[in-house]
């Protein structure tokens, strides 16, 4: 084990330190801790979160059986694909744009495509919750045709998170490489689909992973547009947690949280720990 | 190939601009544009609001209440990315420095919550932290062992440990903050450290520096952009947090985002909301041109 090592420790290896590593170990437990005991009483056979009284999934059949609470979760998943395909699209054309072209009024356009990631997100809801009151958007549409306000929403502050990591990754993109392309006969389409495309992958899967967890994880601006009968899976837990805490909120979240951890390191097959990082 | 003139290829430049532009302006200026125009709007009846151009909105905004909130509001969140800068930087240095075998997993590490389900994290914390959640039960176990000890060497006992209320209180809403976006600090600190040149701090320690005063006056000021992204990256989500003050928060613990939210279900004050949002919105960007001023200044010079 590296812990004991017996090479000397180099000046710059901090973290071989004994203070830095209890350092990291503390702000680790600090980080899982409270996930892990979340995970390990959804497990808990008592109806109160506190002592423990032995084991059971009965929650997870509960949660399970809970329509309204599958209904939400399957609504937040739906939402989070629809989300993700749109901004993928929105996203990568306007990291192209701003990457490729000279026009005026760039740096406003710029901006302002950049500016859902910094307005707070209730600012974000508020103002959702009166556009979509202002032009009189349906909510009493057949599924999944009304999830589409929050679809909408999602978009918003999804693609330009996409847009971010393709324009870095745009960055290191070999110019003369389009235009050999062009030089042997390619099309305008063909360059984008042969060339560039494959240049941007990892920042397409990058960015996917990033807007599909933006949206599963958004609860403020959903909440202020979905309607009575849109539940999303977090607006759900909320009114759950808000009324009480049952080991069932337990059993969906350390569903939602497993799903989290496979999506994750479906992210680092395709990637490698660092170039995520680095997207961050 | 340098940028490209649009005029040079306007079906190409069409196709890739009209998409998002439309939609930025359709479904992003529109909304905030409806906001910024309700905030100078009046109620009249329960659904009706008239667009008189009064400021009254905002003369509300400045009363005594809502300045007190909107400074706490700053206070806790300045307080909030304080804490995460300094439990933040040494793990960022530690991860830095770490071996390229332990980097990726302690950065996987970091990543993971930030992943995470907000609502999840807030909720596992407020199970922790309740009068019956592991962190009174531990701090009651020390306090009888602690009671133990003293009879043991002969002293009067403790009186028997009381449960702490943690949550529902200003504490648990920092407490809670600091949670959730500890991570938001870390990676950006990470990614600025990184960069840095280490032969400088080499340079530094052989020249007889310490490690703290290399630290202070080495790595601080190279990491410095990275240090003011990581600040403003917490600062920002923290001053418009909704959740964790409004789950974990008491009575009096409420933020400027829980006002804004009441004005639009429980107070049904659209106007009155719609100028706090602008106010909050107007205090990020003058956030960000003081970040943007910072920038600047290593230019200059």
């Amino acid at each position: 084990m590296a812990l004991f090592a017996r090479a000397p420790v180099a000046p710059l290896e901090y973290s071989r330190t004994l203070w830095m590593r209890l350092w990291v170990g503390a702000v680790m437990v600090f980080l899982y801790a409270p996930l892990v005991v979340l995970m390990i009483f959804s497990f808990n056979d008592s109806k109160r979160n506190v002592v423990w009284r032995g084991f059971t999934t009965k929650y997870y059949e509960k949660a399970l059986g809970n329509d309204q609470l599958v209904e939400a979760l399957i609504n937040s998943l739906t939402i989070a694909a629809l989300a993700t395909l749109a901004s993928l699209v929105l996203g990568t054309l306007a990291a192209v744009l701003l990457w490729r072209f000279r026009f005026p009024w760039k740096g406003a356009i710029d901006g302002t495509i950049s500016l859902p990631i910094i307005v707070p997100e209730i600012c974000l809801g508020v103002a959702f919750l009166m556009f979509f009151a202002a032009v009189g958007w349906p909510t009493d549409l057949v599924w999944p045709f009304n999830l589409g306000a929050i679809t909408i929403a999602h978009i918003t502050f999804c693609f330009p998170f996409v847009t971010m990591v393709v324009r870095s990754r745009l960055a290191s993109f070999n110019r003369e490489q389009e235009e050999a392309a062009k030089d042997l006969g390619a099309s305008e389409a063909q360059v984008f689909r042969d060339v560039l495309i494959p240049h941007i992958k990892p920042a397409l899967v990058a960015g996917a992973l990033l807007s599909f967890t933006l949206s599963l994880d958004d609860f403020v601006i959903t909440y202020f547009t979905s309607g009575p009968d849109t539940i999303t899976f977090p607006v759900k837990v909320y009114s759950m947690v808000r009324f009480s805490v049952t080991p069932e909120v337990n059993a969906a979240s350390t569903l939602l949280i497993i799903l989290t951890v496979i999506l994750t390191f479906i992210a680092l097959k395709a990637q490698g720990v660092k170039a995520i990082a680095e997207t961050h | 190939m340098a940028e490209q003139d649009w005029k040079t290829s306007k079906r190409t430049f069409a196709a890739v601009s009209l998409p998002t532009l439309l939609w930025v302006v359709v479904f992003f200026l529109v909304p905030m544009a409806i906001v910024w125009l309700y905030s100078f709007g009046e109620n009249r009846g329960l659904t009706e609001i008239e667009f008189s151009g009064t400021l009254d909105n905002y003369k509300r905004a400045t009363e005594w209440l809502y300045l007190g909130i909107f400074g706490k509001s700053f206070a806790v969140a300045a307080l909030v990315t304080l804490i995460c800068l300094i439990i933040g930087f040494p793990v960022a240095m530690a991860i830095t420095f770490a071996s390229e075998k332990w980097r990726p997993w302690l950065l996987l590490g970091i990543m993971l919550p930030f992943w995470t389900n907000l609502l999840i994290r807030t909720y596992a914390l407020m199970m922790l932290l309740g009068t019956q959640g592991f962190a009174n039960k531990g701090m009651g176990a020390l306090w009888e062992g602690t009671s133990w000890i003293k009879t043991l060497v002969g002293l009067q006992p403790l009186p028997t440990w009381e449960p702490v209320q943690l949550l529902f209180n200003n504490f648990a809403v920092v407490f809670g903050l600091v949670y959730v976006h500890l991570p938001f600090m870390v990676l950006p600190l990470y990614a600025a450290l990184d960069r840095l040149d280490r032969s400088l701090i080499e340079a530094s320690l052989d020249l007889g520096a310490g490690h703290f005063r290399t630290i202070m006056r080495i790595v601080v000021p190279l990491a410095a952009p990275g240090i003011i992204a990581g600040v403003m990256i917490t600062l920002i989500p923290a001053l418009g947090a909704y959740l964790t003050p409004d789950l974990m928060g008491g009575t009096d613990s409420q933020m400027i985002a829980n006002v804004i939210e009441r004005q639009f279900k429980k107070a049904n004050d659209w106007p009155f909301g719609a100028a706090l949002s602008f106010l909050l919105i107007y205090a990020m960007f003058a956030l960000i041109a003081i970040q943007s001023m910072h920038k600047k200044v290593p230019e200059v010079r």
